[in-house]
């Protein structure tokens, strides 16, 4: 049995990263509760297309939950109301009829708008590639169990590598910190045996890009860590910041020299 | 802003300064964080002498006066200042670095976890700053205090109480302090990484209780002397 509902949807729209950008409202009608989230949008732009208006541009890919593109704020939460929920995910059964809906952009300056509620996250894809992989010789895949992993290890790194780098943790922060986000990507690596050689330098790198890329800093809220929909838990950013004092305290500047004779 | 490709020789050495970082700045407000909170609650046992009379609470003042032939106070003096002053740099620089990285804000922004503790770090913080300056001028150095005698601690307190409006701003700023340390020692805690399941209840339940009792006790002391109990 499906339900429909009427509701009033009040949307984010800039037209680009220089357009001020402001709230427009749209009635939808005739909404199912059994539609994601998504596909609500994706009913008010058919109808916007057939009146010949501009469509609503939302990010969106895989709509299974595990593609991090989704990102939407609603009513004032990154993914909407469910717990450990991507908007995609988010059915219009969490919502009555008659709701008046506030959809918004994931806020922060190193995410500029590209259009309407679409960002640009390619900041993070410049902190990972300051340090958040390992360096590895290409050669035969290694043996199964050739490099011992105790169990509890593979787990918490598997719970970090379960962040799908979505940006609901920076957008959920009164800061607009990365931080929630930096900590999964670090300690993934970081509790397993391949992470260990770039442990240090890593960490250092890592954070010199995210300060580089004008995100806010941590004041341990915890907003984060509500909003993540992986669950991401905020023990990765206390391991985050214990690494980081390590390596403070303990890196060797570069003489040039290398190493041998 | 752009960034610098990555090279995996130079992993490392494009790291920046220490204190130039974040992380390392959260450190530095953690660890003199931890020095002012260690600091409230030596002062707030040290005032319950008020409970037990003019001759035991004076007779402690100079028994702090005498420490190292009386360099001791200046050197708690100087670690102190020095504390305020790095707490102070590293709130200022944080805070204006939060506030720039998100120049347009939401419509509706529904917290989850936050507290009004922790969102309001920065006023409770600028409070106590405030106090501190006051509260030397009142019962340490006298100017704002009305009937100061030097070197009778014990009267300096009782008088200083008994004006209400003092004793209001006493209370306001014990309550904003019980707010900062509230989310302030749970936060230093993380900050320095000190975080493991099995210790997370406990490290809340400490910060709390600290903030509870710091707060509390203080709080009681123009309380008493408003009520009669210390005169």
């Amino acid at each position: 049995m499906s339900n429909t509902l009427t509701i009033t949807l009040h949307v984010w729209r800039q037209k680009n990263a220089q357009d001020p950008g402001g709230f427009v409202e749209y009635s939808a009608k005739d909404i199912s509760t059994e539609m994601s989230f998504l596909e609500m949008l994706d009913v008010v732009n058919e109808n916007l297309i057939h009146k010949g208006e501009e469509p609503i541009t939302f990010d969106h890919d895989c709509r299974e939950g595990i593609c991090g593109q989704c990102g939407l704020v609603i009513n004032g939460r990154p993914h909407g109301p469910r717990e450990r929920t991507t908007t995609c995910q988010l059915h219009m059964r969490s919502f009555r009829d008659g709701d008046d809906i506030v959809i918004e952009p994931f806020r922060a300056k190193a995410f500029p708008v590209i259009k309407d509620l679409m960002v640009d996250r390619s900041a993070f894809d410049r902190i990972i590639s300051a340090g958040g992989f390992i360096s590895v010789p290409t050669g035969c895949a290694p043996d199964g169990n050739a490099i011992p992993v105790p169990k509890e290890n593979a787990d918490l790194a598997m719970d970090a590598a379960a962040c799908i780098g979505c940006a609901a943790c920076v957008a959920a922060c009164p800061n607009a910190s990365a931080m929630l986000f930096m900590a999964a990507k670090i300690s993934q690596l970081a509790l397993l045996p391949q992470g260990q050689p770039e442990r240090y330098t890593r960490v250092r790198d890592m954070l010199t890009q995210m300060d580089a890329e004008a995100f806010g800093t941590c004041t341990n809220h915890g907003e984060c860590e509500a909003a993540c929909p992986k669950s991401i838990k905020l023990e990765n950013i206390a391991r985050m910041n214990r690494d980081f004092i390590k390596a403070s305290l303990t890196y060797r500047p570069d003489t040039g020299l290398g190493g041998g004779a | 802003m752009p960034a610098s490709q990555p090279n995996a020789l130079t992993a490392g050495n494009r790291a920046a300064p220490f204190l130039d970082s974040s992380v390392g700045r959260k450190v530095v407000m953690a660890a003199t964080g931890t020095i002012l909170f260690g600091f409230v609650t030596v002062h707030m046992l040290g005032n319950l002498q008020a409970y037990l009379g003019a001759q035991v609470m004076n007779h402690y003042a100079e028994f702090l006066r005498g420490l190292l032939h009386g360099g001791g106070i200046w050197i708690s003096r100087a670690v102190l200042l020095a504390a305020v002053g790095l707490h102070g740099w590293a709130a200022l620089s944080l805070t204006l670095a939060n506030q720039a990285a998100r120049p347009v804000s939401y419509r509706a922004q529904t917290y989850q976890a936050s507290t009004w503790a922790s969102r309001s770090m920065r006023w409770t913080g600028v409070t106590l700053g405030v106090f501190i300056v006051y509260h030397l001028l009142h019962l340490t150095t006298g100017q704002a205090h009305p009937h100061f005698i030097p070197g009778d601690v014990y009267r300096n307190f009782v008088t200083g109480f008994q004006v209400p409006a003092a004793s209001v701003f006493y209370i306001v700023a014990q309550l904003c302090l019980g707010f900062h340390l509230w989310h302030g020692v749970w936060s230093l805690t993380q900050t320095f990484g000190l975080a493991h399941p099995r210790y997370d209840p406990l490290r809340r339940f400490f910060a709390y209780g600290i903030a509870v009792l710091v707060a509390g006790v203080n709080i009681s002391f123009p309380i008493a002397v408003l009520t009669g109990i210390i005169h």
